[in-house]
C-alpha cells in the first residue's frame, strides 16, 4: 500500500472504528432510508390499489425514485458528518498537523460516504422487494450509472458544505443536514422535469439528479435507456464537482489564514 | 545544522499583530523553549510552524524544508502534542494509536504501538477507550501518539499543564530519555519555568508578538540577577529591565 493510500485508510479506520464502538451510530444510517422506504411504499400501494395498472407504474416510479434520492442523500450526509465527527471530537487539529494532504481528507470522506451510503441504501432497497415486490436491480447495469451520478452529485454538494463549514465553523453544521432537500423540487425526484413551471426548468436542467430521474423514469416506465438523459447528468456532475473542489481549495486556504482550523469547533 | 530556521515570521489579523517579526533558530538535537504570557504569540508561532496558520510575513524551514511550499514532507517527521486538542474518545487508545501510525505511515505499527506501550505505562491501557481516562492517562497518551513516527522534530504546547507534579515529573523524564535516544529535537512551549529550566537548552521570551530576550536559562538568571526563571518571567511580563538586581518594586 502506497503512502497516500495508508492515509487516506487511516482516517476511513477510525470512522470504521467508531462505528464498531457505537451501534446507535449504525442504527441511524439505516433508520431514515427505512423509514422513508415504508412511507412512499405503502403510500404507492395504496395508489395502486385504488387506481389500477397505471398507478402501480407511477407506484414504482415513486418508489425507485425514493430509493436512488437516498444515495445522493446518504452520500451527502455521509461525507459531511464524517468530517463533523472530527469537529465534534476536537480531533481536527492532530489530523491537519499530519502528512494528511487536503485530496486526501477529502478521499477519506469520500470513502466513508460510500460505505454509510450503502449501509442506508441496501436495508431500504430489500425492503422495497420484501414488502413491495419492487426489484430496483431489475433496471439493470444501467442502476450502476444511476447509482454514480447520484453519489458524485452527493459529494460535490458535500464539498461545498465542508468548505463553509471551514469558513464559518460548526455554525454552519445544519447544512449537513438540509441542504440536499433544498434541491429536491428541481431534482425531479418525485415527478417529471416538464410538470415545473417553465421558469423553473432551466434550474432542475442544471441539477445532475434531475436527468438520472428523467432516465429512471424512462427505464421503469418505457423499458429505454435515455442515454442523452444520462450524458448531461454526467456533464453536469463533472461542472458540479469542479465547481466545489476549487471552492473546497480556496476555502481551505482562506481557514488556514485566518486561523479558522485552530478554531472551527466554535 | 538547524532544525527549524525562522527569519522574520509575522502574523497580523487585521490591525493586530499576533506575531511581530521574529527569528530563531534550533539546532538539531536541542530543546527551545518558548516562553511569554497569554496573548504573547507562543501558540500562534506554534500553529505557523505547524502549518496550521498562513504567516503574513516571514519564513520557516524546518529539516531543510520550507513550510510554505514543502510542509508535508516535514510533518512527516514531525509530530504535536497538546492537552488543548483531543484524540476521539469513543475509540480505544490502541484504535487511535493505529490511526496515527497509518497517517504517518509507521512501519509496523503493532510493534511500534506495543513500544511505546511499555516506555509510557500505557499496556494496561491500550483497548479502553480514550475518554475513559484520567488527565494524566491522557497526556500519557497524547505523548505515545507524538511519539508515533519517531519525530525528528516535536512541538509541545503545554504538555504537563494540569498533571498533577508525579505525572508531570514521568513525562519531563521520557522525554529527556527520547530526545538523548533518537537526538530529536524539541520546541516547547510551557508556563512552568521548572519545567524550561529542566528540558531547555535555550529560552525565546515572548511578549506581545515579539522576543524581548532571548538566551540559555543560566544567562537568562545572569542577567536578570534572579534565581529561577519564573523571577526572570514576572520581571519582563511586568517591564523590569535586564541586570535589575535590585528588589521588585511592589
Amino acid at each position: 500500500m502506497t503512502a497516500s493510500l495508508r492515509r487516506i485508510w487511516g482516517l476511513m479506520y477510525r470512522h470504521i472504528a467508531l462505528f464498531r464502538r457505537s451501534w446507535p451510530r449504525l442504527v441511524e444510517l439505516a433508520y431514515w432510508p427505512v423509514l422513508q422506504m415504508c412511507i412512499w411504499g405503502f403510500t404507492a400501494s395504496f395508489m395502486a390499489t385504488r387506481a389500477g395498472s397505471p398507478a402501480a407504474l407511477a407506484g414504482g416510479a415513486l418508489i425507485g425514485g425514493v430509493l436512488l434520492w437516498e444515495v445522493s442523500l446518504r452520500s451527502q450526509m455521509g461525507m459531511s458528518i464524517t468530517f463533523l465527527e472530527e469537529i465534534w471530537s476536537r480531533n481536527l487539529g492532530h489530523v491537519f498537523v499530519s502528512p494528511l494532504r487536503p485530496a486526501e481528507l477529502v478521499a477519506a470522506l469520500i470513502g466513508m460516504s460510500f460505505l454509510r451510503m450503502m449501509c442506508g441504501v441496501i436495508p431500504a432497497a430489500l425492503l422495497a422487494w420484501a414488502l413491495y415486490a419492487f426489484n430496483l436491480f431489475a433496471l439493470g447495469p444501467i442502476l450502476v450509472l444511476f447509482f454514480v451520478n447520484l453519489m458524485v452529485m452527493g459529494w460535490a454538494v458535500a464539498l461545498a458544505v465542508v468548505s463553509l463549514i471551514l469558513r464559518h465553523g460548526a455554525g454552519a453544521e445544519a447544512l449537513a443536514w438540509s441542504v440536499l432537500f433544498g434541491l429536491t423540487p428541481f431534482a425531479a425526484v418525485f415527478y417529471p422535469v416538464s410538470v415545473l413551471p417553465a421558469f423553473l426548468q432551466p434550474i432542475a436542467f442544471i441539477v445532475p439528479a434531475s436527468h438520472v430521474f428523467e432516465g429512471m423514469r424512462a427505464a421503469l416506465l418505457n423499458g429505454h435507456i435515455a442515454w442523452n438523459e444520462l450524458g448531461w447528468a454526467l456533464a453536469m456532475n463533472v461542472i458540479w464537482l469542479i465547481g466545489a473542489s476549487l471552492i473546497f481549495r480556496q476555502q481551505f486556504q482562506v481557514a488556514r489564514t485566518r486561523g479558522a482550523l485552530l478554531s472551527i469547533g466554535e | 545544522m538547524n532544525a527549524i530556521s525562522v527569519q522574520n515570521l509575522g502574523k497580523s489579523y487585521g490591525d493586530t499583530r499576533a506575531v511581530d517579526g521574529i527569528d530563531f533558530e534550533v539546532p538539531a538535537g536541542h530543546t527551545l523553549g518558548l516562553l511569554g504570557g497569554n496573548g504573547a504569540g507562543k501558540t500562534t508561532t506554534i500553529a505557523m510552524l505547524l502549518g496550521l496558520l498562513v504567516p503574513s510575513q516571514g519564513r520557516i524551514r524546518i529539516l531543510g524544508h520550507d513550510m510554505a511550499t514543502d510542509r508535508f514532507a516535514a510533518l512527516a517527521r514531525m509530530n504535536f502534542s497538546s492537552p488543548y486538542v483531543s484524540l476521539p474518545h469513543r475509540l480505544t487508545v490502541r484504535e487511535n494509536l493505529v490511526v496515527y501510525g497509518h497517517l504517518y505511515n509507521v512501519c509496523q505499527v503493532e510493534r511500534r504501538i506495543a513500544a511505546l506501550a511499555a516506555q509510557l505505562d500505557l499496556e494496561a491501557l491500550l483497548d479502553r477507550p480514550a475518554g475513559d481516562l484520567s488527565t494524566g492517562q491522557k497526556t500519557r497518551v497524547a505523548l505515545a501518539k507524538s511519539l508515533i513516527n519517531r519525530p525528528d522534530v516535536l512541538l509541545l504546547d503545554e504538555p504537563t499543564a494540569s498533571l498533577d507534579p508525579d505525572t508531570g515529573d514521568l513525562v519531563r523524564g521520557w522525554l529527556e530519555r527520547y530526545q538523548a535516544d533518537s537526538g530529536c529535537t524539541i520546541l516547547l512551549a510551557s508556563h512552568n519555568m521548572a519545567e524550561v529550566e529542566r528540558l531547555c537548552s535555550d529560552v525565546l521570551m515572548l511578549k506581545r508578538g515579539r522576543v524581548v530576550d532571548r538566551g540559555t536559562p543560566g544567562e537568562l538568571l545572569t542577567r536578570y540577577g534572579r534565581d529561577d526563571l519564573e523571577q526572570v518571567f514576572l520581571d519582563i511580563a511586568r517591564d523590569r529591565q535586564a541586570t535589575a538586581t535590585e528588589e521588585p518594586a511592589l
